[in-house]
């Protein structure tokens, strides 16, 4: 989990990343930021995202993103 | 058939009126009849195409659904199975086999992509193809709303393949769903999850919905004909011969083309999203005020926002989560480093934008105006530590009223800038006459442009009134606080009716039927 905030804070220093719970429905990370954090994600826990997982619900907060990665890892 | 004619407000009044006659239940059958009705008037070479789509794309995502379905079965026997048999199945063969059947969906999904982005590329680019390599070629008849129906169509493909929505067994409402009439001329795109819940839904009479949907149709059709259509004179002219109007004639296109494509775009869209909320159907949102966006990621979430959001769902999120993209990001980052990490992103997002151009038409310009957007979005990106320390130092600055409007007219007049490859249609030319901006030109004569100064001045004031109504609708739209008293709501709709009967430009020697859209 560690490791994910410190992705998240290179890509988007000025976020609460413990507190924010709409990253995406408020904006907060644009498209950019999100393709960038994905590639984060496959270098950093072997983990490849699939487009269809790419929704609010997955992204919207650090915990929800976690889960997915900690998912994907297992399926 | 377009929009801004007799024919169109005659066919939709006979649909109407039948489709609140009959029984709910056949509502969206009707529906069915009237698109490909409509739809007979761009020709029946049309219907052979859309009908060629409409096919392959239900029966493919029908065989997609059910082998998903029967693959899950078997993996499960094959689970059940291994485990019975104290050899239960691993974490890495449950993945090789779930990776395998996915791989059996993908094909049919990329046969069907392959046939009918094929048809659409062939359909569209076969002239400018061709001419790259120098060969003459008219290009092939256009096929009305192409560009539309088959990005629509695709969209649902790749749900159903993703899971995400469940494929329609039923070829006749899946019809409907790919040959929708108000929105094959110029969009907006649906995504079959959104538009399925009240396409095929049974419609009462409802006075509000129905009144709601009547004034934006009327809004849109005034817009159309009295600002687009009275505006697209003077570009016309302006336009055609480049070299008599250079200078300042060229700062005046920026802003006219802004205006008139404004108008026009949103006019038709109005018209489309009325007609379909007057007939009890939701219809996704194509604009969102785009003229008040500060920066340009912003503009492309609130202009042709389901085109946007499209390409961003269909192309730049799956290029970008690629197994081969996701490689060489590792590659180039651990070459490069901080820089490498950059790579991918700018690749994705460049080819991203030269998708988009290319969606927009078979001409270079069309491909220059692209990427131009997708440079200045990566540009603007990489500028962001830049801007956050000149705010820091100025902190008060941010927050203003008079930065804020300093953005927005900075977007407004960099976006209108770009835009104007569209309407030049040859790319050196554009730059050339950009340039003049600043090296200097002919004069501008506004009694010379086609339009009298009762024109320009009604032309003047929509504008305007295209302005204030931006304002009024912020919380509400206006049309839903009309309904709500009715003689108002009658009131204003007979002034904008005869508003445009006295003002709309019908005009002799211009195609005032010619959206400028309508080529996709």
């Amino acid at each position: 989990m560690e490791d994910l905030l410190e992705i998240l804070n290179e890509i988007a220093p000025d976020v609460d990343f413990s507190a924010e719970k709409a990253l995406i429905d408020d904006k907060i990370l644009t498209s950019i930021d999100i393709i960038t954090l994905v590639a984060e994600i496959s270098d950093v826990f072997g983990v490849d995202v699939p487009p269809e997982e790419l929704v609010p619900e997955n992204f919207n907060s650090a915990d929800a993103l976690w889960a997915m990665i900690q998912r994907l890892d297992e399926e | 058939m377009s929009f801004a004619t007799a024919g169109f407000v005659a066919f939709f009044a006979a649909l109407f009126l039948l489709y609140y006659a009959i029984p709910k239940k056949h509502q969206w059958k009707l529906l069915l009849a009237g698109s490909l009705v409509f739809y007979w008037f761009a020709g029946w070479r049309c219907l052979v195409f859309i009908g060629v789509t409409a096919l392959s794309t239900w029966f493919a995502a029908r065989k997609i659904e059910t082998l998903a379905a029967s693959q899950t079965e078997a993996l499960k026997a094959e689970e059940a199975r291994r485990k019975e048999a104290g050899d239960p199945l691993t974490k890495e063969e449950r993945k090789a086999r779930k990776a395998a059947a996915k791989k059996v969906r993908w094909r049919w999904a990329l046969g069907c992509m392959l046939l009918n982005f094929g048809i659409l590329a062939v359909m569209k680019y076969t002239g400018f193809l061709l001419s790259i390599v120098g060969v003459s070629f008219r290009g092939f008849a256009a096929v009305m709303g192409i560009s539309f129906y088959t990005f629509q169509s695709m969209g649902y493909l790749i749900d159903v393949y993703w899971g995400k929505v469940p494929a329609e067994r039923n070829f006749a409402r899946f019809a409907l769903f790919v040959t929708f009439f108000p929105q094959l001329i110029q969009g907006p795109i649906s995504r079959y999850g959104d538009l399925a819940k009240s396409l095929y839904a049974e419609h009462g009479w409802n006075n509000r919905t129905i009144g709601r949907g009547a004034l934006r149709v009327i809004w849109g059709f005034a817009k159309k004909l009295i600002i687009a259509d009275r505006l697209a004179i003077p570009l016309k002219i302006l336009t055609q011969k480049p070299d008599l109007y250079t200078g300042w004639n060229v700062a005046l296109v920026i802003v006219l083309y802004a205006a008139e494509l404004y108008a026009d775009f949103t006019g038709g869209i109005d018209i489309t999203i009325g007609c379909a909320n007057m007939l009890g159907i939701d219809v996704a949102e194509n604009f969102n005020r785009p003229f008040f966006s500060k920066n340009t990621a912003e503009y492309w979430r609130r202009w042709h926002i389901t085109m946007g959001t499209w390409f961003r769902d269909y192309v730049f999120y799956p290029l970008s989560t690629a197994k081969g993209m996701l490689r060489l990001h590792k590659a180039c980052s651990a070459k490069f480093g901080g820089f490498g990490k950059k790579i991918t992103v700018y690749l994705t997002t460049l080819l991203l934008w030269f998708v988009t151009g290319v969606w927009h038409g078979a001409a270079w310009n069309f491909i220059v105006w692209g990427l131009l957007n997708g440079i200045v979005i990566l540009v603007s990106q990489e500028l962001e530590p830049l801007y956050a320390r000149f705010h820091g130092r100025f902190p008060r600055l941010k927050p203003s009223k008079a930065y804020g409007i300093f953005e927005i007219v900075r977007t407004f007049l960099l976006m209108s800038l770009i835009r104007v490859f569209d309407v030049y249609r040859d790319v050196p030319l554009t730059f050339r006459q950009i340039g003049t901006i600043v090296t200097g030109g002919t004069a501008v004569r506004f009694g010379e442009l086609g339009l009298s100064s009762a024109d320009w001045i009604i032309a003047g004031i929509g504008i305007a009134a295209l302005y204030a109504a931006s304002f009024l609708n912020v919380r509400e739209p206006a049309r839903d606080r009309l309904v709500r008293r009715p003689f108002l709501a009658w009131a204003g709709a007979t002034a904008l009716i005869v508003l445009i009967i006295v003002f709309g430009i019908y005009g002799i020697g211009y195609d005032s039927t010619a959206f400028i859209y309508n080529q996709f």
